[in-house]
């Protein structure tokens, strides 16, 4: 019989650390399907973040690195000197990227660097159990803003993929969703675009996936994938904001 | 024959690191030791290695850690606060086992302090400001070719420890310049021959079944504790291999002075001062920091009067010059800070003063 469905040998075949209904799971996977539809998992070099996907490296197959709280771009333009002919990426959350770690992650955009940044915003910080991230939505509740995020306070959510994009060296950004098959779909698109794109050496490449947390959002699976369609896809829009003129 | 120049401190150490085999460098500007990443970003790629200024010293010790990590031979230096800041990435490296060599060229404190030599880092290099247990051998030359003799050796060092290896150099040192004999240049390691040579690294060296993941992250206490106790074991091997140290004139002394890096250069001429007064006086020079000498001590003969610690800090290293002296002798301290190097006349009539008082 002709087998239908195969699990991505880019995974591990072991249970995840992630809640249910967490998006996380899905983003692992387009990643590692694309690294093996590529033929390069074993020619990636990878970088795990603090936070959620902490133990990213127990799920995802191939070489990895860990690295301290939001220095993953840092780390990751290390490796890239190291190794200047692999496939290097950074996997970072919101906390991770947008709030302890903006200055790396400004700057390795800054200066081109060939590698990948794939960004998890669920607009909270996860493992600590649900405090207020620098992307919270105005009004969202948190363990930090019980109330709801106000903009007198925390000032607003930083869209992230708008900011990078005003970097010359950052050659491709798009923002994706994991809310429904068709965005799932988009969104695998625009992670082998990026890669194919750091193979060139074009400069840095970036996808921030819009992901759920419905533990940490009070809300169920569904609830919190139709709160994504609600409240987050219209205040962080989907789309390109950078592609390589070439393409 | 190798060759003879006169070269400046910091000029040297870096040309001394890339003849060790280093190949690249990451540093962020600061005082006094910029000359290195300007004579790196010079040098390093007409040698086939790669300089990147980093966007803080917290990029830098990151960038070191990467490119560790995925087998790179990397050094990265700084000053006092520039190094405060890369602690947090030295706990890191330690305990993921990353090698990389970091040089201090120290100035004074507390908080931004000065940008003249000072040495009250010795707590911040010997006893750690990241989080953990976890140790970094750390060396203080005290002239220039002692300097490039060490961090020469440093790469393969940091290399075999699987470990950060750190030289402690003041201000007086990255500033001057002495006639060195730089040392033959080593081959460096090419980024294919990685995962021959350095197999554990995240190298991105092909699907295997034992894939490399360079990590620190242990959840379980069990683990950690285990992984903490395996980092122990080896740093107990430093200790027996790793501790270097000079013992001068300790014979008949009166007088044992302990000094390191450029304190040291001074006691010498303190030496001759005091033996023109008919006072013999000695020195023990602990040339490794962590391990700490304190077998030294127990050399020191039972008629010497007094063990005195003469540092430029408020007296730091005075606590283990206090535990290799171990009540033995009374143990005195002769000190300046804020950036300021005492003459050796002054030195000299502080101990006199101090050998008085004991009689």
């Amino acid at each position: 019989m002709k087998p239908v469905f195969t699990y991505t040998k880019g995974m591990l075949p072991v249970s995840t650390s992630y809640c249910p209904g967490c998006t996380h799971g899905i983003a692992h996977r387009l990643i590692m399907e694309c690294l093996e539809e590529k033929g390069k998992l074993g020619d990636t070099i990878g970088v795990a973040p603090i936070g959620c996907s902490v133990l990213a490296h127990q799920f995802m197959n191939i070489d990895m690195c860990e690295a301290a709280h939001g220095r993953a771009p840092a780390v990751a333009s290390g490796i890239r000197r190291a190794q200047p002919d692999r496939i290097v990426f950074t996997y970072q959350g919101d906390g991770d990227l947008a709030s302890i770690g903006m200055a790396e992650i400004i700057h390795a955009a800054a200066r081109g660097e060939h590698f990948t940044t794939f960004f998890i915003n669920n607009c909270i910080y996860g493992m600590t159990g649900g405090q207020m991230a620098p992307t919270t939505l105005l009004g969202q509740r948190s363990t930090t803003s019980v109330n709801g995020r106000t903009k007198e306070q925390a000032g607003a959510p930083i869209r992230v993929s708008e900011l990078i994009a005003t970097l010359e060296g950052a050659v491709f950004v798009e923002r994706v969703s994991l809310d429904t098959p068709a965005h799932v779909r988009q969104a695998k698109k625009a992670v082998m675009k990026a890669l194919e794109i750091q193979e060139k050496g074009l400069g840095f490449t970036f996808v921030e996936f819009l992901s759920s947390c419905p533990t940490n959002w009070g809300k169920t699976p569904a609830d919190a994938l139709q709160w994504m369609r609600d409240e987050m896809i219209p205040y962080y829009p989907l789309g390109n904001f950078r592609t390589p003129e070439e393409d | 024959m190798a060759e003879k120049v006169l070269m400046k401190g910091n000029e040297a150490f870096a040309e001394a690191v890339i003849r060790g085999g280093c190949r690249y460098y990451f540093g962020y500007p600061i005082t006094p030791q910029s000359e290195i990443p300007e004579y790196m970003s010079r040098e390093l790629a007409e040698r086939g290695g790669t300089f990147l200024q980093a966007e803080s010293e917290l990029g830098a010790i990151n960038m070191a850690y990467g490119c560790g990590a995925a087998g790179g031979s990397c050094f990265i230096s700084s000053s006092s606060p520039g190094i405060a800041l890369m602690q947090e990435g030295m706990s890191f490296l330690a305990s993921a086992e990353v090698p990389a060599v970091l040089l201090n060229v120290s100035r004074c404190g507390p908080g931004i302090g000065g940008i003249q030599p000072g040495q009250a880092d010795y707590f911040q290099v010997t006893r750690g400001g990241g989080n953990g247990d976890y140790r970094i051998p750390v060396f203080a030359p005290s002239t220039i070719q002692e300097a490039v003799d060490i961090l020469y050796e440093a790469p393969s060092m940091a290399d075999y420890w699987r470990n950060p290896v750190m030289i402690l150099a003041d201000g007086i040192m990255g500033q001057m310049m002495e006639p060195v004999v730089l040392p033959e240049p080593k081959a460096p390691l090419l980024p294919g021959d990685v995962p021959k040579v350095k197999p554990w690294a995240a190298s991105g060296s092909g699907y295997k079944e034992n894939r490399s993941v360079v990590k620190s992250l242990r959840l379980k206490p069990e683990d950690l504790e285990v992984h903490v106790e395996k980092l122990y074991e080896k740093y107990a091997q430093a200790e027996k291999e790793l501790v270097r140290y000079e013992c001068i004139g300790l014979e008949d002394a009166d007088i044992v002075f302990t000094a390191f890096g450029t304190m040291a250069r001074l006691i010498h001429e303190v030496i001759e001062l005091l033996a023109k007064e008919g006072i013999k006086a000695g020195m023990i020079r602990p040339i490794s920091l962590w391990p700490f000498p304190y077998e030294a001590f127990d050399r020191i003969e039972s008629k010497t009067k007094v063990v005195i610690s003469a540092e430029l800090s408020m007296g730091q290293m005075l606590q283990d010059v206090k535990m290799g002296v171990c009540g033995r002798f009374p143990v005195e301290l002769i000190h300046r800070t804020g950036g300021i190097i005492p003459t050796s006349l002054e030195v000299a009539e502080k101990a006199k003063k101090i050998l008085e008082g004991l009689k």
